[in-house]
């Protein structure tokens, strides 16, 4: 039963992993909330409001004041309802996933947008570029800070899984779309299994779009990167 | 306890991100071992302690490395609870601050560092982007004593090695701190009279000199 949620907003986009992050963690907590959907074309005056510097997505209102950027929105979370926590409780704990997180958003992230983006004459570079940080993760799991573990939080999902996982599926999308092996099981077996397992909790079940729609989303994006590429002229 | 622990962090004199270690750490009155690595021949504790990114600062603590210094600065904070809070109690206020020390990492250092590394030609965008920064900076700041309002907080520590680059920033960026940004030079001033903070950060005189030299060798001119 969901404990009292006092007017929770969630102002996201449907294919946002970022956003997901967010649905997620409330799915998690079991927080009611109301979300409205952005369309990034055509920006609500919400948006704009309440994040004037990025006036990007996800927007967390909580009795109508913003929190912005999803790994701060996590923590906030975690901070007003500490119910199934998601950050751990130990500060060395705490700093490790919280530099796996930016190492998510500043170097993997990026790495496998750039394959997705990249012409094709730049492929093999960008790919082994998101191979080369999923070589570092895929240590971690094996003999680093998370060996031994089922998820980067231990037992349960925690912040890092969180924000690791809202994403990863874009790894299988970009496979099919570019063709193009990104997570091969046998070069990254933790990595793999992780996810495999992430993906089959049924809250992570419920808040993943349909891997249809994110296709159809994905060759439209890519079509009109083409379109729009100097080489196309 | 934390205190027992060897703490030992591995730094460069001129990082602006290891200013922000120093300052944390001093304003929670921890003593600590400091390591100045020569970046063109890292030590081998450097490789080991931050096998990702091989980038200062590292804190070491107990034998375990803490990187990326805004994690630093919320372990410090938090391995430390019992004086000098640099994140503010309630969980509305941390969000603001962490939003702010990462606008702080992304549109001050990050492009600040655009101004100084890239030929003139290119710098335009990047110029603008800073002067926009500190505005939006002085807008957050407000007529408070600090970012953190009556306490130096986790923004401060965040913001203040700007600093000991102004100088250096001003030069390469072409623009003029007072006049840009009149009032983060005031808030610097009353920053530097802390001692955590006078301690910290090295003369801008010397970071400028330093910038130029490494310029040199990167073929800037």
């Amino acid at each position: 039963m969901a404990p009292p949620s006092d007017d929770l907003k969630l102002l996201g986009s449907w294919a946002s992993s970022y956003t997901h992050r967010v649905q997620l963690a409330l799915k998690l907590k079991g927080l009611a909330f109301e979300y409205a959907e952005e369309d990034l074309a055509d920006k609500s005056p919400s948006l704009l409001l309440h994040n004037p510097v990025y006036k990007k997505v996800p927007v967390l209102l909580h009795r109508g004041r913003p929190v912005l950027e999803s790994v701060i929105i996590l923590h906030y979370l975690d901070e007003t309802w500490p119910d199934v926590p998601l950050v751990p409780a130990d500060p060395y704990d705490r700093a490790l996933a919280r530099f796996w997180c930016h190492f998510v958003d500043d170097k993997l992230g990026p790495a496998v947008g750039a394959v997705f983006a990249s012409p094709s004459e730049g492929q093999a570079a960008a790919v082994e570029q998101v191979h080369e940080n999923l070589r570092l993760v895929e240590r971690e799991l094996r003999e680093g800070a998370f060996a031994g573990r089922r998820f980067f939080g231990g037992d349960k999902i925690g912040v890092l899984d969180i924000v690791l996982g809202c994403g990863s599926y874009w790894l299988a999308v970009f496979e099919d779309v570019m063709e193009v092996k990104l997570v091969d099981p046998e070069a990254f077996p933790l990595f793999h299994s992780w996810l495999r397992d992430f993906e089959e909790q049924e809250e992570v079940k419920a808040i993943i779009p349909a891997i249809d729609r994110l296709l159809e989303y994905a060759r439209g994006v890519r079509q009109m990167m083409l379109g729009l590429s100097p080489q196309q002229q | 306890m934390a205190e027992t622990k060897e703490l030992v962090l591995l730094n460069c004199w001129a990082s602006p991100y290891g200013m922000r270690c120093r300052i944390a750490l001093a304003e929670k009155r921890v003593e600590y071992e400091h390591k100045d690595e020569n970046l063109m021949e890292k030590s081998p504790l450097l490789l080991q302690s931050n096998p990702v990114h091989k980038k200062i600062p590292v804190l070491v603590h107990g034998g375990k490395p803490v990187c990326e210094s805004l994690v630093i600065v919320q372990y410090v904070d938090e391995a430390w609870p019992d004086r000098a809070p640099l994140l503010p109690a309630d969980a509305y206020g941390r969000a603001q601050a962490r939003f702010w020390a990462d606008f702080v990492d992304k549109k001050i250092f990050e492009c600040g560092t655009k101004l100084w590394m890239l030929k003139k030609e290119a710098q335009g965008a990047a110029k603008k982007e800073f002067t926009e920064g500190l505005k939006l900076l002085e807008g957050e700041l407000g007529e408070k004593k600090y970012f953190g309002g009556d306490t130096f907080g986790f923004v401060d520590v965040a913001l203040v090695p700007l600093m000991a680059w102004f100088r250096t920033f001003e030069s390469f960026g072409s623009f003029i701190a007072e006049t840009e940004a009149p009032k983060l030079v005031a808030w610097g001033k009353r920053c530097m009279e802390r001692e955590s903070v006078a301690m910290s950060l090295p003369d801008p005189g010397k970071v400028y000199e330093f910038v130029c030299f490494m310029r040199k060798m990167l073929g800037l001119g």
